[in-house]
């Protein structure tokens, strides 16, 4: 019989982690699991396996199920690994009329993989989403917490390639900065 | 140049901060709020302001707030709603991360006028930067004594947090937005109660958009009075559109209500005309849920007067010939477009975000991505257009939420006004431009003789 992974926030995580509980009313720390999944998904890999989802119950004395059957129901939880880089690319309305299929077709030949896979390397994996609020800015695709608008086929090469070069994981985390202006 | 209330500052270099923002006349609401006005006052004010909801619905703002309950002992809750999830719809997102401060100040003013000691703002999760400029915003404004305990000396005491949400477009409506910041799944509550009376861990509790909650800043500066003389009709104030699709300048523009619609597409003030050249077809007006009108509907009522930017104006002519203001999400298509096509990418959207709590919005906006597909890839028929028709029929009216609504208008409506679209679509299995289809006559003409 295997041993049951058992997984832990860092100190780090688990500080960020106490202070999000407490903006809450007593009783009501519930509030905190979507912010705690994500912290979670953040810190295990990009994606939330059931030890990862365990470990937020556990954070908050809730039911592990409680954790699933939120985790399984928002869009922006992974349920399976994913790679460093997940290319979220819009797919709906005005995006689909400024050439997002191009951009997906593009990418699919570029990365060698359908949309929904990850590359053999690990590096990306290539999803498809819905409207992300950039319908001004269109095509876009997202990666970790950065948004990346107007895009031609150049320029997602240009993307693709310098998040090869970087090689680091894409979270949605903290550290990112804020970089607009 | 129309009059810009809440973007009238959003180009100046640092708006973001707070010591340029308060430069500007940042928070002087506050000092007058607090001062000299008591929380009745400030719905009063709001109430003969004739603001309605921003998000969508267009439900005056003061009625809301005066039907929150008011129980001795028991905790309010206000609750900004900045889920913008309504495909086309990208304002709540340009406010935040250029002027997150509006938001904020219109945020203490609600919470002071509504009893509010701690007030939420509920983000989507993947404007995540935005959230992130938020919190460094709202970490400014408790250093400077705008957040927290004893707000300017008045008592009044305020928390203010940023909740963010996980990818779910169901999120804003405003129940199942609760739900998931009480840490659930996004599964819309059956009303009543109304959340003014059962909301936030079953307090009573004021959702509010974005939008809305920053208009109140204005309101409180100028007076209820001096923003119900802009605008036109019940339409007062100003709004801010998403503008996207086939135009030369795609982005976020305030207006006053009561823009004509052919002045918002074809000035370089607003959408600057078609891009290259080409020829308006049809647009969604508020955003996707809203029904997609023609060129000839979308520039003139049904009656012969020209369309303006206004909830009555879009609305005139019920959903047989009009639409509705919605979200302000302006999706602008050119002659090339396919209708059908286009009608996909919503339908696919709807199936993708129904929660599945409710059968008829569940099943059926499965169907309907079924068919449509179907339709794409050349195996429909003809049949498959009165079968649309019919699932729309049998969604709306029959949920819990209005997302059974927002998934069957826009398939009513491309029916209504481009059957025929849809029928060339079959008949031909693909995509029939009126102008190409033409050419391509001729030259099979020209190939025969």
């Amino acid at each position: 019989m295997s041993e049951k992974t058992i997984l832990k926030f860092s100190d780090e995580t688990a500080a960020i982690a106490t202070k999000i509980v407490a903006r809450y009313p007593e009783g009501r720390h519930k509030s905190a699991l979507i912010p705690l999944l994500h912290l979670a998904q953040a810190e295990f890999d990009g994606w939330l396996s059931v030890p990862a989802m365990d470990c937020v119950a556990e954070f908050l004395s809730i039911q592990p199920i409680e954790a699933y059957e939120v985790a399984s129901f928002y869009s922006m939880f992974n349920l399976k690994p994913v790679g460093k880089c997940t290319l979220e690319v819009c797919r709906t309305s005005s995006c689909w009329l400024s050439g997002a299929e191009d951009i997906v077709r593009h990418l699919e030949k570029k990365l060698g993989i359908k949309e929904g896979q990850t590359t053999a390397d690990g590096m990306f994996t290539l999803k498809t989403v819905e409207c992300l609020g950039s319908c001004g800015t269109a095509p876009m695709l997202q990666c970790g917490g950065d948004y990346y608008e107007n895009l031609t086929l150049e320029k997602t090469d240009k993307l693709v390639d310098s998040l090869r070069a970087e090689g680091k994981a894409r979270v949605y985390t903290n550290d990112n900065p804020v970089n607009i202006d | 140049m129309g009059k810009k209330i809440l973007l009238a500052n959003d180009h100046i270099e640092g708006i973001r901060f707070l010591d340029t923002y308060r430069k500007h006349g940042g928070y002087a609401s506050l000092e007058k709020a607090l001062k000299s006005m008591t929380p009745e006052q400030i719905v009063e004010e709001v109430k003969t302001s004739g603001l309605r909801g921003r998000g969508g619905a267009g439900f005056p703002t003061g009625m809301k707030w005066s039907f929150l309950a008011k129980p001795e002992g028991v905790p309010r809750y206000v609750v900004c709603n900045a889920d913008e999830s309504e495909p086309g719809t990208f304002k709540d997102r340009y406010l935040m991360e250029r002027i997150p401060h509006l938001l904020i100040e219109g945020m203490i003013l609600s919470s002071y006028a509504l009893g509010a000691k701690t007030s939420y703002i509920y983000i989507r999760g993947e404007y995540f930067y935005v959230a992130r400029i938020l919190e460094q915003a709202i970490d400014e404004a408790y250093a400077a004594g705008l957040l927290g305990k004893n707000i300017l000396n008045s008592g009044f005491d305020l928390d203010l947090y940023v909740q963010i949400g996980a990818g779910a477009y169901i999120c804003g409506e405003e129940t199942a937005l609760l739900e998931s910041l009480e840490g659930k799944r996004g599964n819309p509550r059956i009303k009543p109660p109304f959340p003014a009376i059962a909301g936030l861990y079953g307090c009573p509790t004021v959702v509010n958009n974005v939008e809305t909650i920053a208009a109140v800043v204005p309101i409180v500066n100028e007076g209820g009075a001096a923003y119900a003389a802009i605008g036109v009709g019940n339409s007062k104030g100003t709004k801010l559109i998403s503008a996207s699709g086939h135009i030369n300048k795609p982005g976020v523009y305030e207006i006053e209500l009561g823009v004509p619609v052919e002045e918002f597409i074809y000035s370089d003030e607003y959408c600057g005309g078609i891009r290259n050249g080409k020829k308006l077809k049809a647009v969604v007006a508020g955003g996707s849920s809203v029904p997609i009108l023609p060129t000839e509907l979308i520039l003139n009522t049904a009656a012969g007067e020209p369309r303006l930017m206004s909830y009555e104006s879009l609305g005139d002519g019920g959903f047989a010939t009009g639409t509705m203001l919605g979200s302000g999400g302006f999706i602008v298509m050119d002659e090339d477009t396919s209708i059908v096509k286009n009608l996909y990418t919503f339908a696919r959207f709807y199936h993708h975000e129904s929660c599945g709590q409710c059968s008829p919005c569940r099943e059926g906006t499965g169907w309907m991505e079924k068919i449509l597909h179907k339709i794409l890839h050349g195996h429909g028929t003809l049949a498959d257009v009165d079968l649309l028709w019919d699932i729309q029929s049998k969604i709306e009216g029959k949920t819990i939420c209005p997302l059974g609504e927002a998934a069957a208008w826009p398939v009513a409506a491309a029916i209504r006004h481009f059957r025929k679209e849809f029928e060339d679509f079959i008949r031909n299995g693909e995509h029939v431009n009126d102008v190409k289809h033409y050419y391509r006559l001729n030259n099979l003409t020209a190939l025969i003789n």
